[in-house]
């Protein structure tokens, strides 16, 4: 196993999770019709798509997201639930930078009846994926209707409502307060609302404060209680902040953090309301883990590119290359064998093919 | 290890004093010398000059924890990092300037130089104005002397650069001022010193008003 990169072992592991759960592989082309991303251009992380023209006329393109395709494909069932993961390639415009960059990613769909159990479910294996990725990790759980129904009972502009969505994302107090005061309303159960953050057992009682008798609180704390008898609750935090796009998201959102990772790794929720787009009865729930940011944890870089090099000279014997070759790696060791050194190749010994056999010229170990 | 990214200046050394009075201390940093990084173990921080237009890069990709950032900035970059806080220093506001013969013609496309070129696009787009988006990196007030556009959108301090050059401000988009920002991640595995810092300065800002 130590030859796999860390995201490479990682996939692995989720891969073994969600089969444990009873989650189909989803396996899918590389290639969609334009046509689904045009739709819902704005479900989508960026939206720039690598585009081609198939030959049969049609304009096609490289997957820049999974979970539309998955729910293109899906049945529309209403009486059970179709639980399936997937472990994909995405292309995607990567921020700052401008340019395509491949991603790998690994999540998960529930689409069907989704209950409390399923929302549970999916909420008990993002922190499981995560605690296979670091100990050192927190869930951060909100909820867009208990954010709806705070943000609605201010009677503000569509812009002001969409504005101050943006604000609780970004823990903006100050511009919740100026907003509210430009629409004349009183902001001030918005704000102790983004205020209250941190472990269940202390949000849960404040919130029931803030908005009291919520369907969406007592769901909350249903699903809170049923990951805390599995044990799963141990990181998992109450944070407001997660928020998502209201067109397409709806109740239960979150996000995955990793301490040394600076972005989020895990990012998913319920998405109702882009199933209601798309025409479905069904609901649905998922998450995907960002395989690509695993690179920052690995923290040891390699010191030596090779544990060998094995230099020969024109017309050396080839058996006998190949057995000292055999030799080495039969005891663990990377070897290369090379007419002449490769520069910057980083060894830790340098071995030389003579008549007589295998010297060593050079030992860095 | 909290690590703190300030603006490189005056308003960086305003805000260093805030953060010392809040408890976090680096009396390396008074030195007069060239060096951009200093720690204090005992206190736990790390503070670094950066440019100030940088800082946001800092704190969104997780260099930083913590930093101080124009509102100009963030809203020209819209980094996916937290707004804690507007620490009412640094005011100033981003408007729209034009010679004082200036006479719009919502007919033409209208010219318009800035640095800020996603401001001025949504500002533009909110009112649903054709604009010709000229980027220039600096000395900005000396396109519509020399005809280069006919308005442009910048930070307007006192005004007095604007009166000079025979500039007027026709319109303020949004007024700015200096916020305490922080990285998503760092936010969540460092929270403790993070709060205290964000109370202290909370606190401090009201003390200022």
């Amino acid at each position: 196993m130590d030859v796999l990169k860390y995201e490479e072992k990682a996939i692995f592991s989720l891969r073994a999770l969600y089969q444990t759960y009873g989650y189909a592989q989803y396996k899918m082309s590389k290639f969609e019709e334009y046509d689904l991303y045009v739709r819902n251009k704005n479900f989508l992380v960026s939206d720039h798509i690598i585009t081609f023209t198939d030959t049969d006329g049609k304009l096609m393109a490289l997957k820049p997201d999974v979970t539309l395709s998955i729910i293109k494909n899906s049945k529309d069932i209403t009486d059970s639930v179709q639980k399936v993961y997937y472990n994909e390639n995405v292309y995607r415009v990567s921020k700052g930078t401008h340019s395509f960059k491949e991603i790998m990613q690994v999540g998960l769909e529930c689409l069907g009846a989704v209950d409390s159990y399923c929302i549970f479910e999916v909420l008990k294996l993002a922190c499981e994926s995560l605690a296979l990725i670091s100990s050192d990790f927190v869930l951060d759980l909100s909820n867009l209707d208990i954010i709806a129904e705070v943000i609605d009972s201010l009677g503000v502009s569509d812009q002001a409502r969409k504005n101050l969505l943006t604000c609780v994302g970004e823990k903006n107090l100050h511009s919740i307060s100026a907003i509210c005061a430009e629409e004349g309303v009183d902001g001030s159960r918005l704000r102790r609302l983004v205020s209250t953050y941190g472990v269940p057992a202390e949000v849960l009682p404040v919130l029931h404060e803030i908005v009291p008798e919520s369907p969406a609180v007592a769901q909350l704390e249903t699903v809170l209680q049923a990951l805390a008898h599995s044990g799963a609750d141990a990181n998992v935090r109450i944070d407001f902040s997660v928020v998502g796009d209201m067109n397409y998201y709806n109740g239960f959102v979150f996000k995955g953090f990793i301490s040394g990772v600076a972005s989020g790794v895990l990012s998913g929720g319920q998405y109702d309301n882009l199933m209601d787009k798309m025409g479905r009865k069904s609901r649905a729930i998922g998450f995907a883990v960002y395989l690509d940011l695993l690179e920052q944890l690995c923290e040891t870089d390699r010191e030596y590119d090779v544990d060998a090099v094995i230099l020969y000279d024109d017309g050396a014997d080839l058996a006998a290359l190949f057995d000292a070759h055999k030799l080495l790696t039969s005891s663990g060791m990377r070897v290369t064998v090379q007419k002449s050194l490769p520069e910057k190749l980083r060894y830790k010994q340098l071995l030389k093919l003579q008549e007589r056999g295998v010297e060593i010229i050079e030992n860095h170990a | 290890m909290l690590n703190v990214a300030l603006p490189k200046g005056r308003l960086g050394e305003k805000v260093y004093a805030m953060f010392e009075k809040a408890g976090f201390p680096c009396p390396s940093i008074k030195e007069n010398n060239r060096k951009l990084i200093f720690e204090n173990q005992e206190a736990g921080v790390r503070y670094f000059w950066v440019k100030p237009s940088d800082v946001a890069i800092y704190v969104e990709r997780g260099a930083a924890d913590l930093g101080v950032a124009g509102k100009d900035i963030l809203l020209e970059y819209q980094p996916d990092v937290y707004e804690l806080l507007d620490l009412d220093i640094g005011k100033c506001r981003m408007a729209v300037a034009a010679q004082k013969s200036f006479r719009d013609n919502p007919q033409k496309t209208l010219r318009v130089a800035t640095k800020f070129t996603n401001i001025a696009k949504n500002y533009y787009a909110s009112m649903g104005r054709d604009i010709d988006m000229i980027h220039l990196n600096g000395s900005i007030e000396i396109a519509p002397i020399l005809g280069l556009s006919d308005v442009i959108v910048d930070i307007v301090e006192t005004g007095t650069t604007l009166k000079e050059n025979d500039l007027e401000v026709i319109e303020t988009i949004v007024p700015i001022s200096a916020r305490l920002i922080a990285n998503k991640a760092g936010f969540k595995f460092k929270q403790a010193p993070i709060e205290t810092i964000v109370a202290s300065l909370a606190a401090q800002t009201e003390e200022a008003k």
